[in-house]
């Protein structure tokens, strides 16, 4: 019974060991393990680079940034935003790669009256009806993302195209958001299980329906599998390959030569032509030794964004509306281009197209190819009542 | 060691009430939330536990009865239904009837079939919640409040937690009586001999079915409790990697015992937390490395704990505690 | 739905099928004689796949990729036996299950900590990069590459089981190890020696899957439970089991993906067989794994005991 009351006392102790105070914390959520890590490394990577760059801190207050990983559980997730809300006492979040985590841990975040910059996942609920004044965006809507490859298939003068997509909501938001800018017949839609490993028998399906192109939408190590198999099988030459979020700066240094040929359309590519983003990927590239994909470059805009609100409430958060406002006035360089805010809170901003290439040294590198939208907004900015 | 093993569970429990006290005091809700979810999958542990410790039945797929229950809770809010009574009501229905037509077939089978095809069939109910897609399909559903049972207010958290353990407590109770009863016997003889079991008179058959279904509905229960604690559904919870997080609770803790589940998942829980928070300062970045890689730490865990303790954590504790007097 | 796409089809499942094999012939001995069960073959195939991608990158020959990652595979497997598994021999399926689950977190985290976590690089060698004319319809020389390899492993380990010496003591162990070890046989060095072996199938898997597949973190899981499907369907212990459960896999569960939702769209509506069809199709092997269990609880092609 001592040890008992032991280690009552000792629990007790654990628990009662106080936050240090005067500095601002914020929680950083991202998936960190399995097949989604490398997504997450680049969001957290950019997003510390971000503050090196605003000089190790953000708008001249120190941060303390607490990393948590999701696992790509929404369960998890739920559980790891209470213990920074409850536990570490963040007043910021940030982060999220996957949309089931961010529908999962939204609420939460968001009721508890902290303000969430989400760097990548933008599940359309969010952007509509379900939108908040806390939560800011500086990625896209996930059906918005599709939107200028449907366009660019047009404007390429494809007719028939085949599509195929994991069977998930990102899935069905990627091919609605194709088929709204699209003009052309979609063939047939495909949604397969996530993270299958082998996509032998949907291009062969592919293959006979006689597309003039197909568009995927494939992330992570799914593009990886699909592009390869694809590839092998001759079409990216015959059949050209269209996509958003499959091949880009996390899954390119796997696929190198493969990837070669294929279109794809992007928020970002490294290339772009700007200052701020020529010292973000020479900076990223010194220290982390890797290109910074386009989830990169939205976590350092988090970070950009973060430090210039916060400049301008003087590093305080007392006063939530006046941060709310500096958040919204969106006072920053974009490492992708011109970015503001919609009324939703999401960002209005431009989309390339982006084609694999062989650059100088004969590696497979992006390169932008031209606007497809300029100052694009989503769909659902009028479902939600924020001004 | 009679004396240990009887003062043990009441220490624990006793631990595990205060826990609200303790977090109210220091003004630390955030260990209400995980304490909760330790006793949720405790209670899950605990009912896998019935017919895998004490009856030999190695379920890889009492995941799909945690996902019937959360799922219970989901759709149910989903159509306006708030009622608890209503959500626990229709949980355990369904959950009764599919897993008394699975035990049904996968009691034909045992050994390693019997875990493949307990897993085939959550496998074939995580697909089918996969393509629900007017309920979320992949992506799960979340739901916009707490079962309503009548005046407990659930939405608050420590009244959750209170309505968790009285439920976890009560679960052990009821098990400890049915371990040591008649039925229990019978359960335990045929985890050592079924032939003889047979031999004996006894509709073994039966008896596992039985246990099978009860365990199964422990698994609803809890998957009612977790729905309500993450205020959220997923088919994630239905997944296999979810099973396994079961047994290894089990087998951390000690295998046919009747507090080693409960204790196996406050232990796998609390390293998780421990290891993803490690911020002791130690020099070389370990401690990032070690909230990076806190998995290997677990897997060499458990390593260590089965090659070293026969009886799982528990068994130790109890041993140790016994001699130490 | 012509012909010539349905025997792709088929060809495309027989061809994931003998993928699949390499894996659980693997997986199939080590439970079969040594009776335990490594959940760790997933992450020896994992292994294989990053050994193999980093030899390729080092040397630029595939075959010689091969060779280091079936031997740096191989010593690892051994090793890990030694050190931990072999104690486990006497123990319950329970133990071997959990502390194989272990090794899993600790292979995962250690592949991570190596070579981090995105997917590496690895691409077909430059001779198997073509495609083969099949009917009209293109098909990846590399594919015929892994069904050509894997007809051959199922030959040699059909020699070495049925024509050799030590293949007549592995069946010998399989069928009774006491009695084996009573007649003077070193069964500890008979157990190394298959767990080596499952160890290079497993790694030879690894080499074959790598440029189809991303080589990251955790790619041994998913694919572990398609192999455990395949073994137990066909019948635990025997390679013909393992054989013909993996191309039954592998078929039913190619052809199911591509024609199942089409044929689902000819009577349901195009919404509700879209959201059905995918589900449907990866139930399928699942629903096909109750059945035959259900029928016939040693699988189709159980091992003869005594």
């Amino acid at each position: 019974m001592k040890r008992a009351l032991s280690l009552a006392a000792a629990l007790a102790i654990a628990l009662a060991a106080a936050p240090a105070a005067g500095e601002i914390k914020i929680g950083f959520i991202a998936t960190f393990s399995g097949p989604g890590a490398a997504l997450g490394q680049d969001l957290y990577d950019a997003f510390m680079l971000g503050i090196d760059h605003a000089g190790g801190k953000l708008g001249g207050q120190t941060v303390e940034v607490i990393k948590e990983d999701d696992q790509l559980k929404p369960e998890v997730g739920v559980q790891i935003a209470r213990k920074l809300i409850e536990k570490d006492r963040v007043q910021i979040v940030t982060g999220v790669i996957f949309s089931n985590v961010m529908m999962a841990i939204h609420k939460p975040i968001t009721d508890a009256g902290i303000f969430f910059i989400g760097s990548n996942a933008g599940p359309t609920p969010l952007t509509g009806k379900g939108c908040s004044p806390y939560f800011f965006s500086t990625s896209w809507n996930n059906d918005s993302l599709h939107e200028p490859m449907g366009k660019l298939a047009t404007d390429l003068g494809y007719k028939r195209v085949y599509v195929l997509a994991p069977n998930y909501q990102a899935g069905k938001d990627a091919v609605s958001g194709f088929k709204r800018y699209f003009k052309g017949q979609v063939l047939d839609e495909v949604y397969t299980q996530v993270n299958q490993p082998d996509y032998a028998a949907e291009i062969a399906q592919a293959v006979a329906a006689k597309p003039d192109a197909v568009y995927v939408f494939y992330p992570g190590g799914m593009g990886i599998n699909f592009v390869r198999q694809y590839q092998q099988s001759g079409l990216i030459g015959k059949i050209p390959l269209l996509s958003t979020a499959t091949i880009d700066g996390t899954t390119l240094p796997a696929l190198k030569e493969a990837a070669i040929g294929a279109i794809t359309a992007s928020p970002y590519s490294p290339d772009l032509d700007n200052p701020q983003n020529k010292r973000f990927v020479a900076d990223f590239r010194k220290k982390y030794g890797r290109t910074p994909s386009w989830y990169a470059a939205q976590s350092y805009d988090a970070a950009q964004l973060l430090d210039s609100a916060l400049r301008k409430v003087n590093g305080s958060l007392a006063n939530k509306e006046a941060f709310r406002a500096a958040l919204k006035a969106a006072d920053f360089k974009s490492v992708t281009g011109p970015f503001r805010f919609n009324t939703n809170q999401f960002p209005i901003r431009d989309f390339y197209r982006v084609d694999v290439v062989k650059d100088a040294s004969g590696q497979a590198a992006f390169a932008v190819k031209g606007t497809v939208f300029k100052d694009h907004a989503d769909n659902y900015s009028k479902e939600c009542a924020l001004k | 060691m009679r004396d240990a093993r009887r003062a043990f569970p009441v220490v624990f429990l006793g631990l595990l009430a205060l826990v609200p006290v303790v977090a109210h005091l220091t003004g630390e809700p955030y260990y209400l939330t995980v304490f909760s979810r330790i006793m949720v999958f405790g209670l899950a542990a605990l009912g896998l536990n019935l017919i895998l410790g004490f009856g030999g039945l190695v379920s890889f797929g009492h995941a799909l009865y945690l996902g019937i229950g959360a799922y219970a809770v989901g759709i149910l809010s989903a159509h306006g239904v708030t009622s608890g009574f209503a959500h626990l009501g229709a949980a355990l229905a369904v959950g009764a009837v599919a897993a008394l037509l699975i035990g049904l077939v996968c009691l034909r089978t045992s050994g390693m079939a019997f875990i493949m095809i307990t897993l085939a069939f959550a496998q074939m109910f995580y697909f089918l919640a996969v393509g629900l897609r007017q309920y979320g399909g992949d992506d799960g559903l979340s739901i916009p409040a707490r079962s309503a049972f009548g005046p407990l207010a659930l939405q608050d958290a420590t009244v959750l937690y209170y309505v968790i353990f009285a439920l976890l407590a009560a679960t052990l109770y009821v098990l400890h009586r049915v371990v040591h009863a008649r039925f229990g016997m019978v359960l335990q003889g045929c985890r050592e001999n079924e032939r003889r079991m047979i031999a004996l008179g006894f509709p073994t058959l039966r008896y596992k079915l039985a246990a099978y279904v009860a365990s199964a509905l422990i698994c609803v229960l809890a998957g009612v409790l977790l729905a309500n604690l993450t205020q959220y559904a997923s088919p994630a919870y239905m997944q296999w990697v979810v099973s396994g997080d079961l047994i290894v609770m089990i087998l951390f803790g000690g295998m046919g015992t009747l507090l080693g589940p409960v204790v196996g998942a406050a232990a796998i829980i609390a390293i998780e937390d421990v290891l993803t928070a490690f911020r002791l300062g130690l020099p070389w970045g370990i401690d990032q490395v070690v909230n990076a890689h806190w998995m290997a730490i677990l897997g060499a865990l458990i390593i260590v704990v089965v090659l070293t303790l026969k009886q799982g954590l528990y068994g130790w504790l109890v041993h140790r505690a016994a001699r130490a007097g | 739905m012509t012909a010539s796409l349905l025997f792709t089809q088929l060809l495309n499942g027989l061809q994931l099928g003998i993928l699949l094999f390499l894996l659980s012939s693997g997986l199939t001995l080590v439970f079969g004689i040594m009776n335990f069960v490594n959940l760790a073959h997933g992450s020896l195939y994992m292994l294989g796949a990053y050994f193999a991608a980093s030899a390729f990158r080092a040397t630029g020959s595939f075959l010689a990729a091969g060779v280091i990652a079936v031997a740096a595979t191989l010593a690892l497997g051994v090793a890990v036996e030694r050190l931990a598994l072999a104690r486990l021999y006497a123990r319950d399926h329970l133990d071997q299950v959990l502390t194989t689950f272990g090794l899993i977190l600790i292979f995962n985290e250690a592949v991570r900590f190596v070579w981090g976590s995105a997917p590496v690089y690895m691409n077909v060698p430059a001779a198997l990069a073509g495609t083969v004319n099949l009917f009209g319809l293109p098909y990846p020389a590399y594919r015929f590459a892994i069904i050509a390899v894997g007809l051959a492993v199922g030959l040699a380990l059909y020699v070495l089981i049925h024509r050799t010496r030590v293949g007549m003591l592995i069946r010998a162990g399989a069928a009774n190890g006491p009695m084996v070890a009573a007649l003077g046989v070193n069964i500890r060095l008979l157990n190394t020696l298959v767990f080596g072996l499952g160890a290079a199938l497993a790694a030879l898997a690894g080499l074959m899957a790598g440029p189809i597949f991303a080589v990251q973190p955790g790619m041994g899981e998913s694919i572990l439970i398609l192999t455990l499907v395949a073994i137990v369907t066909g019948g635990i212990g025997s390679i013909r089991g393992a054989f013909y459960g993996a191309l039954l896999v592998g078929v039913v569960d190619t052809v199911g993906r591509a024609f199942l939702p089409a044929l689902l769209r000819e009577f349901l509506d195009r919404a509700l067989a879209q959201a059905a069809g995918p589900a449907l199709a990866s139930m399928l092997i699942y629903l096909l794994m109750a059945v035959v269990l259900a029928l016939r609880p040693r699988g189709l092609f159980p091992v003869k005991r005594s």
